[in-house]
């Protein structure tokens, strides 16, 4: 606990300026990373990461040192050319956008690990640490860095409040964008050059490899929550923040433990949880609505057998008669165990009633049966009139939409067939 | 003969990646390749750190299953959690990546003989040192051509004869479904095959390099012809071309053999891109000469 108090409390000075560079890091690659998942072009950021190299490596042998604007000159243009040679290799070959990517990625990656042995070999002294870019060394972020971050965070985010609209219709319908008269090629350099500024300072942190998890994991987890692009921005940045903050702690508590790989852990665990408990879109909640919506076709269409098994006997009038589940199963071939869940759980709603092993329909449940029977055969009369269906084809359409008709397309059934009361004809 | 091994040893990298690496470009699937070559990471740890050898057995079953996992990972999330195709590439191999990283900086602080940039990076300039030698001194080779002849041998087999369903499930997916073929086996055969040709290779060349042999060659293959067969000899040629231009390039400037055999092959695509174009120009151009003649 001594140490979660040391750590928010800035104690170390080097804590603020992790914490600072992941803040403005995380902030810059997801703003950008959000609008590369609404284009699906996530993994262009992992080809412009590993391009980023080369650039580097070309700045270090022309300055001669490790001098910050060279080198940040030479990776702008080897990233600005991957970009460049992806959409080249997919407009003018045959070759697909996923190999592009990885012809490109490897490609400067390993011109990367080639330059890097040349200056190694030939160039006076140390190497000005340019294989820390592999792996990033997010606990020795120093002053003058996280100021260079800050900067380009702000650039960033001034960009995309200045040209939100474009970027908008850009990312989500480029043909549109471009028949508005939009400059889509400026809009598209502009993405582009904010990419390689915003990954030229995440692989800093994390390196190159693991970079790409700034750019893709916090908008996939946003798009989970929400459908509005502020939104989905805000939230991404602070799942991003708040992993790259859970990095730099765990870090601090445990030397010898590297920050970027825990980030990362950090962020899939929010986009677990995400799609897992996401009230919107998550497994649980569509596991849970198809759950409700098979229990409702099943008690739905136990009713409907237990009309059937009337109107055989003549006695649909009033619905009276009880009868045994097997009887059930002669109208209608049910699972068995599924049968009689559904017949407990009608029971408990208050639909039927059982009396030593007979079940029979409640007023509520006749009431039910009447209904669900009901919209059935209007479906059916109504593809049968206004439709060229055949009538041995109009019962499974029938069986399938009869669960879903609300009470406002059953008044227009009415209304279009004027049929009152339920038909008799079953088809 | 240092020259011979060397170029033996990663000829046979370039030959089993680009036959895997030829299905996986026509399947589009390029990107799992990558992703599959990062995340052996964490396989690779555990088996090393239970059985304390990097050529045994545990690690090649431990780091394939881990690249079949990965593949599984990412069918979950865009196939269940409708994340998009590649972003949830990105997602699993980033996390399986992150997962060995910590792995390694967490177990082995002590140890370390498995290191990072041995991983990924690999160094073929080191393949002569672990010989194989019969009867103490009959020299027969480097253990890493063995163990990349045993994959070879391996990929092979399994080629040969599962080439009609790898076939089908290339060009016709949804065919081979309707034909009653179990598509879904098939695409974890031919993953598992893809993790263990990374497998064994990450010690010879290094995990990432496997990606560019896997890519590279099979799409320059694939702008030279239409037909399956061709495209995998094709692949093959390239992928041995880069290795013999790219070696004799890195001896020559004194620079890293791997990155320069990928840098060779990535060349070879962009003038082969660049040739067919001009080709399909001048073709384009005498056409209309004629057509104007005409």
């Amino acid at each position: 606990m001594n140490s979660f108090i040391d750590f928010i409390s800035f104690k170390d000075p080097n804590v603020i300026y992790v914490v600072l560079g992941m803040v403005f890091i995380n902030s810059s690659s997801v703003l950008i990373g959000t609008f590369a998942y609404l284009r699906k072009r996530s993994l262009i950021g992992d080809a412009v990461a590993h391009s980023l190299l080369p650039g580097l490596c070309l700045g270090y042998i022309l300055a001669g040192e490790k001098d910050i604007t060279y080198l940040f000159l030479g990776a702008f243009v080897t990233g600005w050319l991957s970009t460049y040679l992806v959409d080249y290799i997919v407009n003018k070959t045959k070759v697909k956008q996923d190999a592009a990517i990885g012809i490109v990625l490897s490609g400067f990656f390993f011109f990367f690990v080639v330059l890097l042995t040349y200056i190694q070999k030939n160039a006076a002294g140390n190497q000005g640490g340019l294989d820390h870019f592999l792996f990033g060394q997010a606990a020795a972020i120093n002053k003058q860095e996280v100021m260079l971050f800050a900067i380009v965070c702000i650039a960033i985010l001034l960009s995309i409040m200045i040209f939100y609209r474009w970027l908008i219709s850009v990312s989500f319908n480029m043909d549109f964008a471009a028949s508005m008269g939009l400059p889509v090629k400026a809009i598209e350099f502009l993405i582009t050059s904010l990419t390689v500024l915003a990954i030229a300072t995440g692989i800093q942190a994390l390196g190159v490899i693991l970079t790409a998890a700034l750019v893709i994991t916090p908008a996939a987890a946003a798009r989970f929550w929400t459908h509005n692009l502020r939104w989905m921005l805000v939230l991404a940045v602070s799942i991003s923040v708040i992993s790259g903050i859970g990095g730099a702690y765990v870090s601090y508590i445990k030397s010898g433990m590297p920050t970027g790989p825990w980030v990362v852990l950090f962020l899939s665990l929010i986009t677990l949880m995400s799609f897992s408990f996401s009230t919107r879109k998550g497994i649980l909640a569509s596991y849970l609505k198809a759950r409700k919506n098979k229990a409702k076709i099943l008690h739905e269409n136990i009713l409907k057998a237990i009309y059937q098994h009337h109107e055989q006997l003549e006695a649909e009038g009033e619905l009276d008669y009880s009868l045994m589940s097997s009887e059930i199963l002669k109208i209608r071939l049910f699972d068995t165990t599924e049968l009689l869940k559904g017949l407990r759980n009608l029971k408990r709603k208050g639909f039927i009633r059982e009396d030593n092993k007979m079940f029979s329909l409640t007023a509520e449940g006749k009431k039910e049966s009447r209904r669900i029977v009901r919209l059935h055969r209007l479906w059916e009369q109504y593809l049968l009139k206004r439709t060229t269906i055949d009538t041995d084809h109009v019962h499974a359409g029938a069986e399938v939409i009869e669960h879903i008709l609300s009470p406002e397309i059953e008044r227009e059934l009415e209304i279009e067939l004027g049929i009152e009361g339920i038909p008799k004809e079953d088809y | 003969m240092n020259d011979f091994w060397i170029i033996l040893t990663a000829s046979l990298v370039a030959i089993n990646s680009a036959l895997l690496g030829s299905f996986l470009v026509l399947r589009k699937m390029s990107m799992i390749g990558d992703a599959i070559s990062h995340a052996v990471l964490p396989g690779i740890v555990v088996a090393y750190y239970f059985s304390e050898d990097k050529a045994s057995i545990f690690l090649l079953l431990g780091a394939t299953l881990t690249g079949v996992l990965t593949s599984l990972i990412i069918d979950f999330l865009s196939k269940k959690a409708k994340i998009q195709g590649d972003a949830s590439i990105g997602i699993t191999y980033t996390l399986l990546f992150a997962v060995g990283m910590i792995m390694i900086s967490g177990w082995m602080q002590g140890n370390v003989d498995i290191d990072l940039d041995c991983v990924l990076y690999g160094d073929i300039a080191l393949v002569n040192m672990d010989k194989v030698i019969v009867d103490g001194n009959l020299y027969v080779g480097p253990r890493a051509f063995y163990i990349e002849f045993l994959g070879f041998a391996i990929i092979g087999f399994c080629l040969w004869i599962g080439f009609k369903g790898f076939k089908l499930l290339s060009f016709n997916e949804d065919y081979a479904r309707s034909l009653g073929i179990a598509t879904g086996r098939w695409h974890y055969f031919l993953m598992g095959l893809v993790s263990l040709t990374t497998v064994v290779s990450f010690e010879v060349v290094g995990a990432v390099l496997v990606v560019g042999f896997l890519i590279i060659p099979a799409a320059t293959a694939q702008l030279m012809t239409d037909k399956l067969k061709p495209m995998l000899l094709y692949a093959c040629g390239f992928g041995i071309l880069a290795v013999i231009i790219g070696y004799f390039t890195a001896v020559y400037f004194d620079v890293s053999i791997t990155g320069s055999m990928v840098s060779v092959s990535t060349l070879i695509f962009l003038a082969i891109t660049v040739l067919k174009r001009r080709k399909r120009q001048t073709k384009a151009l005498l056409k209309s000469s004629t057509d104007l003649r005409g």
